[in-house]
């Protein structure tokens, strides 16, 4: 956990840093923060304990209690990663932790736009990348830059071809990944939709 | 794409406006919030010196983190209280319904919606949970969100969406004796896996769907989420109407009227087009149990665990990992594996209706000794019905303990946990490492009815054995 921890804001178009792997598939939210941190009305201290039950059951050996991972801010990831609990509580942990960005084979759809709804870009890449990439970074250093408009990864003698949304990528690009801006602007409209609504109508007699 | 489908129809009525990002911007007709994933919420609210727009569509319980042996006031865990007493601040500073313990209507957030009559056909049903999936059983659409969603909701009744794809999944015939939704549930997840649903909507619809009753179809489309769609639904028909009427928040008279006529309208059209159609036969199914670590991972109970290489290759990895964890040899048959605690609860199968079924089995019986066993009823309501039928007594004759209202052991965050690497029978929905409170606790999800036969005899069974043909 970092303790000069900058939460992202405004526009991201750049994501530059260390790698650090997680493998499997299906890790899902119950693991990346167990529900006895759910316990908090807000979400400063959960850096700590992002995968505390895996952690402990490694003893010093996980991959997040590795020395040279210390300072690591691009996770890589298999499949399904963050299926499960709705808990914003996983990706804010891990954004705490240090991570700035995800890369992997496929997300669960909760956990992805609870990320995007914190600014931590998801990126998908194929199975076979995603080994390559886990393979490099074994034992060793990786480096990556990720170029959100161009939509790669580079490092020394690698560039990759990232999967995002066009939407997503432009919410981040433009800055308008925090959904809540744009959704008040259009408060005239979501009036008229409550009028126009049977149910509300029904509801509201009764 | 999608054409005329339930889905598609919700949507459509509900899409306020194309966002710059290229997703849709929905309004949320009902939006439910409890203690664990609100307070952020509020927190970020005043962050941002903002008021929630439409306090009478948002609606407050309590249950993941109350007590169940114990509820008075203050907990004992102080973290708790301190939870409950912040949702309670916020819902009297921004004048939301909150139905607290003791109010007669507390309980967990997907039993009590329906229960009150909030859920209906053809609304948006979104909660910080999620298993908000469940709503969908009343032909409503209804997603779990994340936090900074449930901000969003309250500060301005809408979310920022992409559109669903949706997948039509069509259950020939009938389930057959002592074969209950849960089953039905855990096949499905387990044929299609837990990651196919992503980017969809599940219709769960056939002749199998049809004969279920409303708590059944509660239970399928709670589980949608476990196999990695966001939302499930059922298209509504006289059984949903007949399960709302005359409940609390209903509507009355005229307008019951009105509604009634505009529910009846609301259903995926006969040749509506849908991105994908999976068929299977209810019939075939059997009483069903999981024995890995994703509810992806089950068997029926007189099948073996299987072997690595009868898995696909995506499945191995997983596969493995949950061998060890579980302490399972593969080719090992799940039937007989012993357990310690037996639970039954949760949004899945904490309803009247899983109740009487388990009932039903403990009537006259004793529970194995070695056995830990406790009932967490889904709401009060649930609990006061359970006791004007005397079944709070049959449990507690058998030798379950009775409990009161909440989450529990489905996830764990009160003090009702697993123990070590104790094996638990659980009639919830998640078997994920650690899920009931223990780092190396095991769960073998199954019905409320397989529970307690595996109560009985302290180890898996086959339920039929123990009910009449
Ligand atoms: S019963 Fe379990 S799954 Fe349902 S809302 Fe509570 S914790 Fe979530």
């Amino acid at each position: 956990m970092k303790s000069n921890l900058i939460l992202p804001t405004g526009k991201i178009s750049q994501i530059r840093g260390k790698c650090i792997s997680l493998i499997g598939n299906d890790i899902d939210t119950d693991r990346i923060i167990p529900a006895r941190f759910l316990k908090c009305v807000n979400f400063d201290s959960l850096g700590k304990f992002v995968f505390e039950d895996d952690r402990k059951t490694l003893k010093g050996m996980h991959p997040l209690d590795l020395e040279e991972n210390k300072d690591a801010s691009i996770l890589i990831v298999n499949s399904n990663f963050g299926c499960g609990s709705s808990r914003e509580h996983a990706p804010q942990a891990l954004m705490r932790w240090g991570i700035k960005g995800i890369i992997g084979e496929s997300f669960a759809e909760i956990f992805y736009s609870n990320c995007i709804a914190i600014g931590i870009p998801c990126f998908t890449l194929s199975k076979k990348s995603i080994q390559v990439l886990q393979k490099k970074n074994n034992n060793k250093i990786l480096f990556l830059e990720i170029d959100l408009k161009n939509s790669i990864a580079k490092s020394k003698n690698l560039i990759l071809d990232l999967g995002i949304k066009e939407s997503t990528k432009k919410m981040f690009l433009s800055g308008d990944w925090d959904a809540t801006s744009n959704l008040l602007k259009n408060s005239s409209l979501v009036e008229k939709k409550l009028k126009e609504l049977p149910y509300i109508r029904f509801n509201a007699e009764s | 794409m999608s054409q005329d489908t339930l889905f598609d129809k919700v949507w459509d009525l509900h899409k306020v406006s194309s966002l710059p990002g290229g997703s849709d911007q929905i309004f949320i007709g009902l939006h439910l919030i409890h203690e664990v994933t609100s307070p952020q919420a509020f927190g970020a609210l005043k962050d941002k010196n903002l008021k929630v727009k439409f306090p009478n569509r948002t609606v407050a319980t309590v249950d993941h983190i109350v007590p169940t042996d114990n509820q008075s006031r203050p907990f004992k865990d102080n973290l708790a209280e301190q939870m409950i007493e912040t949702l309670e601040k916020n819902c009297l500073q921004h004048k939301i319904r909150f139905f607290n313990i003791g109010s007669g209507n507390q309980g967990i957030v997907h039993v009590v919606a329906p229960e009150l009559g909030l859920t209906q056909p053809g609304m948006t049903i979104a909660c910080g949970d999620s298993h908000t999936s469940t709503h969908g059983a009343f032909g409503s659409i209804a997603f779990g969100i994340g936090t900074s969603q449930v901000r969003d909701v309250l500060a301005t009744q809408t979310i920022a969406m992409n559109k669903l794809k949706v997948r039509q999944i069509w259950c020939e015939n009938k389930l057959s004796h002592g074969v209950y939704a849960k089953d039905l549930i855990l096949n499905i997840i387990n044929k299609l896996g837990v990651k196919a649903g992503v980017g969809f909507a599940y219709e769960f619809a056939g002749p199998a769907i049809k004969a279920l009753s409303m708590e059944e179809r509660m239970t399928i489309c709670n589980m949608s989420i476990e196999g990695g769609a966001r939302c499930g639904y059922i298209n509504p028909d006289e059984k949903t109407f007949n399960y709302i009427r005359n409940k609390l928040c209903a509507p009355k008279n005229e307008s019951w009227d009105k509604a009634l006529l505009w529910w009846k309208s609301l259903k995926s059209d006969k040749n509506s087009i849908y991105d994908d159609v999976i068929k299977l036969d209810a019939s075939k199914i059997e009483p069903t149990v999981t024995w890995g670590i994703t509810p992806g991972q089950s068997v029926s109970v007189n099948q073996q665990i299987p072997l690595l290489e009868e898995l696909s290759q995506n499945d191995q990895l997983i596969a493995k990992e949950a061998y060890e964890y579980m302490g399972f040899n593969p080719g090992q048959s799940i039937k007989d594996t012993s357990v310690d605690v037996c639970f039954i609860g949760s949004c899945t199968n904490g309803r009247i209706s899983d109740l009487r079924v388990a009932a039903a089995i403990l009537k006259d019986k004793k529970i194995s000794k070695k056995v830990k066993a406790f009932v967490v009823p889904g709401s009060e309501k649930v609990a006061t019905e359970a006791k004007q039928e005397g079944l709070d007594k049959i449990f507690i004759d058998s030798g379950f303990q009775w409990r009161e209202p909440g989450c529990s052991m489905c996830l764990a965050m009160n003090s009702d946990k697993l123990i070590g690497n104790q094996v638990s029978a659980s009639s919830s929905n998640r078997n994920f490492k650690g899920r009931q409170g223990s780092p190396n606790g095991r769960t073998l999800l199954m019905s409320p009815a397989m529970v307690a036969a595996a109560a009985i005899e302290g180890k898996v069974s086959d339920v039929r054995e123990f009910i009449d043909k």
